[in-house]
């Protein structure tokens, strides 16, 4: 199945490349796009995006292999980004990782069974002071202490 | 000394303080204004020269020198870079800078854009901060409607325009020619230098890049001159207001606006109320992770600035403070640190790849309870190995292509150097177990 923008985002996309002054460089722009519109980035959708912006798929594929933001396979309904590093690490990150886990039966890298979640730890956020932080999907979950985390998650459906 | 009154976080709490109309209300965009009406670029530059501004991404760099290396004559584009990346462990300031005030970066950006004849300017922001994104094109989008930004802008024949461009998840795309890599659509490794960025950047273009606070300060400077800035802290070296990040294990973590020079042990029991449950400090990393730690007795009176900490054998950074109180198990947060490079390394220059690998592999050896006596004398080959040795009047030793190889080694030597006893115990429980 080849990868095409929806209007939309294909919208988007003529908008910018009229702003940059460099092809090229929407590389990053245009993977968030297509992974937004896809859920993940297949095969099919990195050469599509390859092609959008005459650049061997290759040469591609080492940009989008890159960055931990982009994902090669689909992931659940609900992304949980626990940040492991230091601060967070000792404000109770850790603890809570495992506790995540075993609500629901799952190991870190995993998906749910039924396709709702999926665990990874994840460096530093950028946001130490209110540590520790989950990211879920685009959002910021921050100071997770206690039983907080439950509460956020019992609410996703 | 007479009580200081926050700058750059003076709006923070104020209902509406990111839209452009409380900007405007309070004084905002006079300092472009000047800047792009009355003003010449090199008379900008002189002007940042003189109030003696550094960088606030980590380095300290004098911002007005930096910008002088901008060619006078090039006929490329000039092209800024506004650094959001914020990936240091333990810091997190710019995010701050920008939920609450995003204009007045935009308008340090409009600033230094007229410094150095820039007409295309980008925000690099990390990629996880998508909230951010949305707030800031949506504030480029009033500056737009309010001839701020776009063709003449204050109805001068001075044009700009910023672009905001997230990155995808890479601690290394903070560093400037990494940063420029990924933002030329590439997987972000850093350049070798000479060439600098100044004269061969973004699109093989002159380029500058500035961090977040960097710029958040130029239009305070451009209202109220060098010479305020300047007698801003207690030492002339190194003025102005400083955004100080304090985590860890104290009671009242956050960002804390004060003088540049405010004493570590004064920001960490003053302003973040002291370490939680009131137990000792044992260690305090004072600038972000990269930066090597200090002991309990190395921080009392140290002014935070950039002179100070680096004569203490460390560095201001990004002023990331990390305290780590007496319960913090040092082998485990050395382990920590040290994923986390093995993790980011972008994997370019053999010693960083590697060597950040085995210290992992090392260090998790000695969280199992297998580590071995000769071990850390290796945690220490290793790290000079990827950084070189610690000297700091010599300057950096460079064996990897970029800086990332001493962010390494030197906080991990510190580590091992300043808690050794800590690594032999984990190796003589082992024993009696
Ligand atoms: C490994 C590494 C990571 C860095 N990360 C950041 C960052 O997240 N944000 C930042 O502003 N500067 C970062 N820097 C510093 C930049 O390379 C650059 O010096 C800075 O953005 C320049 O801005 P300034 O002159 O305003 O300080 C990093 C440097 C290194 C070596
Ligand atoms: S020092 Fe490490 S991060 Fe920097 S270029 Fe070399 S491999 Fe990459
Ligand atoms: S350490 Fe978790 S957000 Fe920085």
């Amino acid at each position: 199945m080849s990868f095409k923008l929806k209007p939309d985002r294909a919208r988007k996309y003529k908008a910018l490349l009229k702003q940059y002054p460099d092809k090229r460089s929407l590389a990053l722009p245009l993977l968030h796009m297509a992974q937004e519109q896809e859920g993940f980035l297949s095969g099919d959708t990195i050469k599509g995006v390859a092609e959008l912006l005459d650049i061997a798929p290759g040469l591609m594929m080492e940009t989008v292999t890159f960055y931990s933001m982009f994902y090669l396979k689909p992931r659940g309904k609900y992304l949980l980004q626990v940040c492991q590093t230091l601060s967070c690490s000792l404000a109770g990150a850790d603890q809570m990782v495992d506790h995540v886990a075993a609500k629901y039966n799952l190991k870190v890298g995993e998906t749910s069974a039924d396709g709702r979640f999926t665990l990874v730890k994840v460096e530093c956020l950028g946001s130490c002071g209110t540590a520790p932080v989950v990211q879920i999907n685009d959002d910021y979950y921050e100071k997770m202490v206690g039983d907080k985390i439950d509460r956020v998650l019992d609410k996703l459906s | 000394m007479t009580a200081f009154k926050p700058i750059l976080t003076r709006h923070l709490g104020q209902p509406g303080s990111s839209t452009i109309d409380y900007y405007l209300l309070n004084e905002g965009y006079r300092g472009a204004r000047k800047a792009v009406l009355e003003m010449d670029g090199a008379g900008v530059i002189d002007l940042v020269k003189a109030s003696g501004l550094q960088g606030r991404g980590g380095a300290g760099f004098p911002t007005g020198v930096k910008w002088g290396f901008i060619p006078k004559d090039t006929r490329k584009p000039v092209y800024l870079i506004n650094n959001a990346d914020e990936s240091e462990p333990g810091t997190f300031k710019d995010r701050l800078l920008i939920n609450h005030n995003p204009h007045q970066m935009i308008e340090g950006m409009i600033i230094a854009s007229k410094a150095i004849g820039c007409h295309l300017a980008f925000i690099y922001i990390r990629g996880e901060f998508v909230k951010e994104t949305r707030l800031l094109e949506a504030a480029i989008e009033e500056c737009r409607s309010n001839n701020i930004l776009g063709k003449g802008i204050f109805g001068s024949d001075f044009d700009l325009d910023i672009i905001v461009h997230r990155g995808a998840g890479a601690y290394i795309c903070g560093e400037e020619t990494g940063l420029i890599e990924s933002l030329e659509g590439k997987r972000g490794w850093p350049r070798i230098k000479p060439p600098f960025p100044a004269i061969e950047g973004y699109l093989s273009s002159p380029t500058v890049v500035n961090n977040v606070e960097t710029l958040a300060n130029l239009p305070h400077i451009l209202v109220h001159g060098a010479k305020w800035f300047h007698s801003i802290g207690a030492n002339p070296e190194s003025p102005g207001p400083k955004l100080y990040c304090i985590s860890g294990r104290v009671k009242k973590p956050g960002v804390y606006e004060a003088p540049m020079g405010t004493h570590l042990d004064d920001l960490i029991e003053n302003y973040a109320r002291g370490v939680i449950d009131d137990r000792l400090i044992k260690a305090v990393i004072p600038g972000g992770s990269s930066a090597p730690l200090l002991t309990a007795e190395e921080i009392v009176g140290l002014p935070m600035d950039f002179p100070s900490v680096k004569a203490a054998g460390s560095m201001l950074g990004s002023a990331g403070i990390i305290v780590l109180d007496e319960t913090v198990d040092m082998v485990q947060a050395c382990y920590n640190l040290a994923r986390f490079y093995a993790h980011e390394s972008c994997g370019q220059c053999t010693p960083c790849r590697e060597g950040t690998t085995w210290l992992t592999k090392i260090l998790e050896r000695f969280t199992a309870g297998r580590g071995r006596m000769e071990d850390i004398d290796l945690i220490l080959d290793v790290a000079d190995n990827i950084g070189g040795l610690i000297d700091f009047s010599k300057g950096s030793f460079g064996k990897t292509i970029c800086p990332f190889g001493e962010a390494v080694a030197w906080p991990v030597r510190a580590f091992v150097e300043k808690f050794r006893h800590e690594f032999e115990a984990y190796i003589a429980t082992e024993a009696v177990a």
